[in-house]
């Protein structure tokens, strides 16, 4: 998206970060324009690293040049600052909220290692494997998850009628669970092991608010995997 | 639920600094609940297991018999289910100042898990988390700089999420050959100042006790 617009607002990112694509995808259920900046993590631009000092990494939100770090806390305050306009991110209800952060806490901490271990940490296949097992496990409690959340199924989304915070931190993972899924031959959310979360795949790529962001070119991620991978040696 | 006890109901233990986010909280807040202390090194109990299945750890806030786990979404939780309790420890209607401050709360975590670390590791391994542990701090220190509190003149959101690793420092310090007063003095201001709250005071333990569960943990995982 070209150009800051009228609310001032600049993402830092890396196209295939589960953690930038989820700040682009609220940024999208708001309707907001913003400059998106391509990283070069070999390179860190000094906005990068003056915006970020303590974790160097992306993505960083700049509204009106002030950075907003770590992407769970970028989305909340994207769902503060413009509340009222499009969707909410968070339910309003005080609990249903604090179930809403418990999974996005869960995802960023299982399905976050699991996705590190199948593709940038495994030295060989077995290592892959094993975290693909962990993946699976990972992804069977987001089964039991959903089914809670949509009511059994009834619901879309695990935001219900409408894509919420679990949906966005999740669905970040995308992109990537695609190559994974190219590299062991299977989609790595087997719709015969959890057909609930199967089925949200689907309808979460196509949602127009994902679109452009979560990326479909599974070849274009394998190939970017090796620069990545040549960048942490 | 039918059955379900009414009001608050906090699973936890005695040690954890994460329970003890939530007490203090509750403290400041003057929020009533019953603590419930839970055996963690023998058998989880039924309770424990049914409100938190998926990780099976404190704290747990029961609400109602409604389980809400994981200490900073119970920190949010305390903030938004209790809209009347004061103080607030996340300043209203400013959702950049909100932004800082739970980024600064969760960054608080990396005390703990790399002074763990500390303890747990030897050779290289520990040397990485020494050096780590510093930088934490001085992070820490700078983000603080010559204000009273993390959000300034008010005790709030991340002053409750750091200070229970206070009582750890000393043994930190210990394993990781450093002192919080030379490489982190207004940090080490800090916690003096907030030893001297009335909910901090009475949620926290001496670090001596903290070192003895240090050393029980130890034996515990056959670390010498």
């Amino acid at each position: 998206m070209a150009g800051a617009g009228a609310n001032d607002l600049k993402v830092l990112g890396v196209w295939t970060s589960p953690f930038v694509i989820r700040v682009r995808i609220a940024l999208n259920m708001k309707g907001l324009a913003y400059e998106y900046v391509e990283e070069d993590l070999g390179n860190k631009s000094a906005l990068l690293l003056g915006s970020n000092p303590v974790h160097k990494s992306v993505p960083v939100l700049l509204h009106a040049g002030r950075a907003i770090n770590e992407s769970q806390i970028i989305l909340q305050y994207i769902d503060e600052v413009w509340a009222g306009i499009g969707p909410a991110v968070l339910p309003s209800d005080p609990y249903e909220r604090a179930v809403a952060r418990f999974w996005a806490a869960y995802i960023d901490d299982k399905v976050r290692s699991a996705w590190l271990g199948m593709l940038f940490r495994c030295k060989n296949e077995e290592e892959r494997a094993e975290a693909v097992a962990r993946a699976g496990e990972a992804l069977d409690t987001l089964e039991g998850a959903f089914r809670d959340c949509s009511e059994g199924g009834k619901k879309p989304f695990f935001g219900g009628d409408g894509i919420g915070f679990v949906d966005v931190v999740l669905g970040g993972y995308l992109g990537w669970f695609g190559a994974v899924g190219k590299i062991i031959g299977r989609r790595l959310i087997d719709p015969a092991r959890t057909p609930l979360l199967a089925a949200w795949e689907d309808r979460f790529r196509a949602a127009d608010v994902a679109k452009g962001v979560v990326p479909d070119d599974v070849d274009k991620v394998l190939a970017f995997l090796q620069t990545l991978l040549a960048i942490s040696k | 639920m039918a059955g379900e006890k009414k009001g608050l109901v906090l699973l936890d233990f005695w040690v954890s600094p994460f329970g003890q986010r939530c007490r203090i909280a509750l403290a400041e807040k003057g929020i009533p609940y019953e603590y419930s202390e839970q055996e963690l090194l023998g058998a989880k109990s039924d309770l424990l297991l049914r409100s938190n299945p998926v990780h099976k750890k404190i704290p747990v806030l029961l609400h109602d018999g409604r389980p809400v786990c994981e200490s900073l979404v119970i920190l949010n939780y305390l903030e938004e289910a209790f809209p009347d309790a004061s103080p607030k420890l996340l300043p209203a209607g400013d959702a950049y100042a909100r932004a800082q401050a739970r980024f600064w709360a969760a960054y608080s975590d990396k005390v703990y898990e790399v002074g763990t670390r500390l303890w747990k590791l030897k050779g290289e391994p520990q040397a990485q988390a020494r050096a780590e542990i510093v930088q934490v701090l001085r992070n820490l220190d700078g983000e603080l700089g010559e204000k009273s509190f993390f959000g300034g003149e008010a005790f709030g959101f991340v002053d409750v999420a750091l200070v229970p690793f206070v009582p750890w420092l000393p043994s930190y310090e210990r394993y990781g050959e450093f002192s919080v007063e030379g490489i982190a003095p207004r940090l080490a201001a800090w916690a003096r100042r907030c030893a001297q709250r009335e909910s901090v005071a009475k949620s926290l333990h001496p670090p001596e006790k903290v070192d003895e569960f240090i050393n029980l943990l130890k034996k515990t995982y056959g670390i010498e």
